[in-house]
């Protein structure tokens, strides 16, 4: 059996070249941050990688500029670091995955959040990775670094390549650093909370909610065993007074227990920590946000735990491995499935199903930017 | 003006109709050229699909001869990007204009390529909007606008358009029809589309995120006596944390002209004049709206006028919408340049701007969105002078390159097209180049899409190198499934 060798490169060149060596030797690389994640994806034996490629060597902030609301990161910076830095001036990242280790897993780099994807609450008003990162520099397998968009935060010149590593898994080659648009910290924040044990009232406030101009921060569900609620959070100096029209509103939806918490960190903790399964299986689910009552009846089924983003239609279900299949036969008709924690040793298909000339297409990027097939091989949709 | 072979331009009537495939001269002049006059190629044909399935037939029979096309919206675009190439075909899109779903409990609508701008707010309102809205909106269409990744005032709060497109049918240059939608899993293909200038393919329907409209906007003018004074109040106000819809910036130039377009009251005595909304919950904008008078008024702002009423309001933004336009008042020529740097050396840049004026004996106005940075020097000339347009575009190389030293990019909104594709390299290494190459090979190998933009010298795609390692997973049939 081939040996893993483990390698963290501490400068770009370094890692380039690194690349380079494995792809001319036929060395299979897995690229690593802190390892939060590595179980995602489709599982890969041991044998198919020959060389392990961490990041964690590579995280320097490499600029703030406060002024400008933009950073650039080396791909090994845990998160937290950086959002504590960004806090000293009162400007976040609004990018909130699950940043405490949840089990065993350690907190994650931004490198990892920005390949694997990864977002929480905040996702619901500033939007995913994708839509926070202005430009990336990556290496590629065949030693090449190249830099896309730049460090402004409106920029069109060139094609958007920060966006293609986003969530790429890595298999496109080696991100190693981010230029990303920062904003400003919303503090205090309040959340309106209501609560039901009806499928149906929960699925209709979560539709009037999301139109509801209150600029929320995040809009969020969570369901368990025929019960749950709703939770609308708003940021800034006069977020009460709009949490409590929110909870009015929520009111006027027939929810149940409706109240204004303040402060309101620990729900949001308990909402990300809802995004990860040490123990069982976790499946992501996407659908257009009016059919959330679906996705929930299909969890009660599996007795499946539920936290997700009202206003956008994706929700992460909490279940046995066994219950994934019947889960998802019972999902509205378009809705897409990706599984993300699950046990080792358990065989689930991760990525669902993939339109055929998409997929064809995908395969063709991934042979342009990795030709010899050396980065993270086998992990992504279709087996890319 | 080239000519293609009978029975192809016989196959293009057989699939769009006699009276939609154009091929002789007098009836292509209005495809000459899109929003950039100055660029004018007459392309052999244009075709007027009315459906995405005739689009994918003309995608095919162009692919079946190797001829290479160009898809047009309303030809609005300022960087050449749908100016025609001599031997191929020009895919017009503007009939293609249909709304077809509008889907509110979802917050979304599905439209054509050929739909305006405006017509989906419009579609859309009371309750709805769509933020991005270039300031050609009542004309553009949203496919111009996916192509080119478009901007406006309302982006600095609400993003751009990428922000906003969560699904796109693609017909690609071999005739395959691929869905792209944003949640997907998989490579973020749609991201790589928006903002491709139509060099990986046509777009033929598309899926956008509409928003809650907001409950309440207040707008106000504010008057400085220069540039210097309007970035500091501009400045003062992101870091104070206020988020404002709109953040327009107008130097005394731009204010001229436009004032003798509109007469809406602008101070011609100011050396700068800030336009900005407010908009959002009603709570927050009541706040914001003080505190960002009394930061305008701290900045030296020489008075503020604040809209009492929507046609105040509407009076307000009329003057900025038309200061582009206007500019023919003031100059018989302008180049618009479309340059972005990061907000904080925006004093900095202008007086640069202003030397570089100068030093060229030229007229530079300049009207742009100040949130993010995104500069629109106009610089003026009169092309009966003998050389003065040469000289204006080489002072406008200037103020781009003086934009990208300052850490910025030469365009914000209007894309490289054919008019900035030669200041690519000042932005980007021969190594980033291949790599944007890369994506443009695994889309269109064959080049026929849009050839001749974006990139700074042709390039051909070659054979994928190196072997493509099957995965087992792949080699076991377990992809079949997928
Ligand atoms: C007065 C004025 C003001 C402007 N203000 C702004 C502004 O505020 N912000 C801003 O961002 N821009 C602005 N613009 C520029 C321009 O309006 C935008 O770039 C707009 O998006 C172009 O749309 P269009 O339909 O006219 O596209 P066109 O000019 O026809 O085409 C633009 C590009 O899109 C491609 N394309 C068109 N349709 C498709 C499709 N369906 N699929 C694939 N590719 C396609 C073309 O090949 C071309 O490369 C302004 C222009 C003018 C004249």
């Amino acid at each position: 059996m081939a040996t893993v060798t483990t390698h963290a490169p501490a400068t770009f060149e370094e890692a380039a070249e690194a690349l380079a060596g494995a792809a001319a030797e036929g060395r299979r690389v897995r690229i690593v941050g802190a390892g939060s994640k590595l179980h995602w994806g489709n599982p890969t034996d041991a044998a198919s990688a020959d060389l392990e490629l961490r990041t964690t060597a590579l995280n320097e902030i490499v600029e703030h500029n406060a002024g400008d609301l933009t950073a650039t990161l080396q791909a090994g910076v845990s998160l937290a670091d950086a959002q504590r830095t960004f806090a000293e001036v009162g400007q976040t990242l609004a990018l909130d995955p699950p940043l405490v280790a949840i089990g065993s897993y350690p907190p994650p780099t931004i490198g990892g959040v920005v390949a694997t994807g990864d977002s929480g609450p905040l996702r619901h008003r500033y939007g995913a990775p994708r839509d926070l990162v202005i430009g990336a520099t990556v290496a590629l397998s065949d030693g090449t670094i190249a830099s896309s968009g730049g460090k402004v935060i409106k920029n069109v010149a060139g094609y958007d390549l920060a966006k293609l590593f986003s969530g790429s898994f890595g298999t496109l080659g080696l991100i190693l650093s981010v230029s990303v648009r920062l904003h400003p910290l919303h503090d205090p924040s309040a959340t309106a909370v209501g609560a039901t044990d009806h499928v149906h009232t929960l699925a209709r406030a979560a539709v009037a909610l999301a139109a509801f101009p209150a600029e929320l921060e995040a809009l969020d569900i969570a369901w368990h065993g025929g019960r749950g609620g709703i939770l609308a959070r708003c940021g800034g100096r006069e977020a009460s007074r709009r949490a409590q029209r929110t909870a009015e509103r929520m009111l006027e939806l027939d929810l149940e227990g409706v109240d204004v918490a303040e402060p309101d960190e620990p729900l949001w903790e308990r909402q990300r920590a809802g995004q990860r399964s040490p123990d069982e299986a976790l499946l992501r689910v996407s659908v257009p946000p009016a059919q959330l009552a679906a996705v929930l009846l299909a969890a009660d089924a599996a007795d499946a735990t539920v936290v997700g983003r009202a206003a956008l239609g994706t929700s992460y279900l909490t279940l046995a491995p066994k219950a994934v299949a019947d889960v998802r036969r019972r999902l509205p008709q378009g809705a897409t499935s990706v599984v993300l924690d699950a046990p080792p040793g358990v065989e689930l298909d991760r990525w669902g199903p993939v339109g055929e000339p998409a997929l064809r297409l995908m395969r063709r990027v991934k042979q342009r930017f990795d030709p010899a097939g050396i980065c993270n091989p086998g992990v992504f949709v279709g087996g890319i | 003006m080239a000519s293609l072979p009978p029975q192809f331009l016989a196959r293009l009537r057989h699939i769009c109709g006699e009276r939609f495939v154009l091929v002789n001269e007098q009836e292509l002049a209005t495809y000459r050229s899109d929003g950039l006059l100055h660029y004018r190629e007459v392309p052999a044909a244009a075709v007027l699909p009315a459906t995405a399935e005739e689009v994918r037939e003309v995608v095919r029979a162009c692919f079946a001869e190797r001829v290479p096309w160009v898809a047009r919206g309303a030809g609005t675009g300022l960087s050449g990007g749908a100016l025609p190439v001599a031997d191929g075909v020009l895919i017009a899109l503007s009939r293609m204009r249909r709304i077809l779903e509008i889907d509110l409990e979802n917050g979304r609508v599905v439209v054509e390529p050929g739909v305006t701008n405006l017509a989906i707010s419009k579609a859309v309102a009371p309750t709805h909007f769509y933020p991005p809205d270039p300031s050609s909106q009542i004309v553009c269409s949203i496919g111009g606008n996916i192509a080119e990744n478009s901007g406006g005032a309302h982006c600095f709060k609400y993003g751009f358009t990428t922000n906003y497109v969560t699904g796109l049918e693609v017909v690609l240059s071999d005739g395959t029809v691929v869905e792209l939608r944003r949640d997907d899993p998989g490579y973020d293909l749609l991201g790589a589309f928006v903002g491709s200038e139509g060099t990986l393919g046509v777009a033929t329907r598309i899926t956008l995120r509409v928003v809650p409209a907001p409950e309440t906007v207040r707008t106000l003018v504010a008057f400085f006596t220069d540039t210097g004074a309007a970035g500091d109040a501009v400045s003062a106000i992101v870091d104070a944390g206020i988020l404002p819809g709109a953040i327009e910036m107008m130097d005394s130039l731009s204010i001229e002209a436009a004032e003798q377009a509109t007469g809406a009251g602008y101070r011609r005595d100011a050396g700068a004049a800030l336009l900005i909304e407010l908009d959002g919950p009603q709570e927050r904008c009541l706040t914001g709206f003080e505190e960002l008078v009394a930061l305008c008024g701290e900045a030296g702002a020489l008075d503020i006028r604040i809209a009492q009423s929507d046609e105040e309001r509407e009076l307000i933004w009329r003057t900025r919408k038309a200061a582009f336009a206007s500019m023919g008042r003031i100059a018989p020529g302008y180049y618009v340049q479309d340059g972005v740097i990061p907000r904080t050396r925006l004093a900095e840049v202008l007086r640069e701007i202003d030397a570089l004026a100068g030093e060229y004996d030229m007229r530079v106005a300049n009207v742009f969105h100040a949130g993010d940075g995104n500069l629109h020097p106009l610089v003026c000339y009169d092309s009966s002078q003998e050389g003065e347009a040469e000289r204006a575009e080489e002072l406008s190389g200037l103020i781009m390159k003086a934009c990208v030293d300052a850490g910025g990019s030469i365009t914000g909104e209007h894309g490289v097209g054919v008019d900035k594709k030669s200041y690519m390299p000042s932005m980007f290494s021969e190594k980033d180049l291949e790599a944007f190459q890369r994506l443009r090979c695994a889309f269109d190998p064959h080049g026929l899409a849009n050839p001749g933009k974006v990139m700074p010298t042709p390039r051909l795609c070659g054979e994928v190198p190196g072997p493509y390692r099957e995965h087992p997973l792949e080699r076991a049939g377990v992809a079949e499934r997928f």
